[in-house]
């Protein structure tokens, strides 16, 4: 692999940027390997680069069956943070923040993070004492978070609406400094690179269509391009998951949902936080070419179709335009959904699952890409090890029969 | 905006409606033991193509059977629950 540095960028800007070399190799597939991981997404990468680089386990292949980011992982809104409620959670959350923090030095590849900074709005006093609570358990859990009184609010987000009739009105909020945006792609293809670097095969249109059991242990998988052998197989497949386990007798309590997203036109800078409104559940950014991204709350018909219905889209455009009547001058430039899976307490499923030597990484739901390095951190140790991290062990399936579910669908405000 | 036809009110907009959830999985009998209750109560599973759902139609209040195609949202039936 070639090393991205000031010197060669500059070279490339020279040469028209005609001979930029492959950023990671089309791999092709081999009969058997020490560790197969289903699904290039963010996760999928992320766990095969450190099976290489923390496990020195190379012969992985990462299995995708379209292109590599081509599902959740590049339609999402980018947004980064680890104010979460529970100790279980900000300890996952926050390592995957730490890692990011020097993931593109690490990677040698720009992930392009911008710690901007993000505040979750509320607009009435009852909001007010939650986010009280939220910040309260946030600095207990040692996380950078604190409230925010109204006129900071205001300071920070100058164009919010405050007219005397405006329906939302801002009391203040949460506000986390380290919180904030990276660009999707770069992360799986920075991912990608130093994965494919140190070895792994990544292996693109290749769907794995079951996995082979045989006297209880994963022994392979079936794909669209034959048979592959391994022991150690790791799921992470988002919304695809439950096809994969259900015929095996693994029952997940996933739903999935689509959950769509917007871009508007460019504009010139006009908000530099992560802005989340609890009034409308609307959040948005500005992206570095002026487009502002907009997103909101899941559609509430559960599918497997990559396309937003409507009335979530008109929730969504109003909530924006009550926050902003600004806006309603500006036209979208594009409209998306990806296909969630969503968990009955807003937290992952990580761990073991049905035969031996399977392993999960799903549920994300809505907020995932802020812990794709800490799920790929943990996703490896369980592969490389066949049991738990300290950090993994509490998000455990066995948790739905236990009882100790890790509620965070009022600690993050809205769905993510 | 799809519409979704309530067996008592018929075509109405899906704003109205909510999801209850996967219909088919049968309440266990006796003393079930904490895996069958959990498989009882989370086991959703999200089925791709044709399945079967439990609805509720926040205006007249009523839960009824809707069958259609998760991946389409094409409605193929609907039928009341009583
Ligand atoms: C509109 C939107 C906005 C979001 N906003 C945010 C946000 O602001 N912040 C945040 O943290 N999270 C956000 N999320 C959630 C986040 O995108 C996901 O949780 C995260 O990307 C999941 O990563 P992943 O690698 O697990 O899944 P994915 O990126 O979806 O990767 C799974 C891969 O598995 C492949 N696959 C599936 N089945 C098979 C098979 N049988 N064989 C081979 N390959 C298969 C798929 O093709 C896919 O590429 C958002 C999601 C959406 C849709
Ligand atoms: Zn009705």
């Amino acid at each position: 692999m070639k090393r991205h540095s000031a010197f060669t960028l500059a070279q490339q800007a020279l040469r028209g940027h005609k001979d930029w070399p492959q950023t990671w190799a089309k791999g092709t597939l081999k009969p058997k390997y020490d560790a197969v991981v289903i699904g290039g997404g963010g996760h999928g990468l992320a766990t095969a680069y450190y099976l290489a680089k923390t496990h020195g386990i190379t012969r992985v292949a990462v299995l995708e069956k379209g292109w590599i980011g081509g599902g959740n992982t590049g339609r999402n809104t980018t947004v980064i943070r680890s104010n979460y409620f529970y100790p279980e959670s900000v300890a996952l959350y926050d390592l995957a923040l730490r890692l990011y923090e020097g993931l593109s030095r690490e990677l040698n590849y720009n992930i392009m993070l911008s710690q901007r900074g993000m505040l979750i709005a509320a607009h009435t006093p009852a909001q007010m004492e939650i986010c009280a609570r939220i910040a309260n358990a946030m600095q207990i859990n040692g996380v950078d978070g604190r409230l925010m009184d109204a006129q900071e609010a205001t300071r920070r987000v100058p164009l919010a609406n405050q007219s005397a009739d405006a329906r939302y009105r801002l009391t203040g909020g949460i506000w986390q400094d380290r919180a904030g945006v990276a660009r999707h792609d770069a992360v799986a293809w920075g991912y990608a690179r130093a994965a494919s670097a140190l070895g792994v095969d990544i292996i693109e249109n290749c769907e794995v269509i079951d996995i082979i059991v045989e006297a209880g242990c994963v022994t392979g998988v079936e794909t669209t391009h034959g048979r592959v052998k391994t022991s150690a197989l790791g799921l992470a497949t988002a919304g695809a998951t439950t096809g994969l386990t259900a015929p095996h007798g693994i029952s997940l309590p996933i739903q999935t949902y689509a959950l769509q997203a917007f871009v508007s036109e460019p504009v010139k800078p006009v908000l530099d936080t992560v802005l989340l409104y609890l009034g409308t559940g609307t959040y948005l950014s500005q992206s570095d070419k002026g487009e502002l991204v907009i997103g909101g709350g899941l559609d509430r018909v559960p599918t497997h179709g990559k396309t937003g219905n409507l009335p979530m889209q008109e929730q969504i455009i109003s909530g924006l335009l009550e926050m902003f009547p600004a806006f309603g001058q500006l036209k979208l430039l594009r409209q998306w959904a990806g296909v969630v899976d969503v968990v009955p307490d807003s937290s992952p499923i990580l761990g073991p699952a049905g035969p031996k030597g399977l392993f999960l990484n799903c549920g994300w739901g809505t907020g995932g890409f802020k812990a794709i390095p800490a799920g790929g951190t943990l996703l490896a140790h369980m592969l490389a090890t066949g049991g738990h991290h300290d950090i993994s062990r509490p998000f455990d399936l066995t948790r739905f029969i236990t009882g100790r579910l890790i509620d965070e669908a009022a600690g993050s405000g809205i769905a993510h | 905006m799809q519409l979704f036809p309530c067996p008592f009110c018929g075509l109405r907009a899906e704003a109205e409606f909510h999801f209850a959830t996967t219909a088919g999985r049968a309440r266990p009998e006796g003393a079930p033991d904490d895996v069958a209750w959990a498989r009882y109560l989370y086991g959703e599973d999200a089925p791709k193509g044709l399945t079967t759902e439990i609805w509720l139609h926040t205006t007249c209040g009523e839960y009824f059977l809707l069958t259609r195609n998760s991946l389409t949202r094409l409605i193929t039936g609907s039928e009341a629950l009583r």
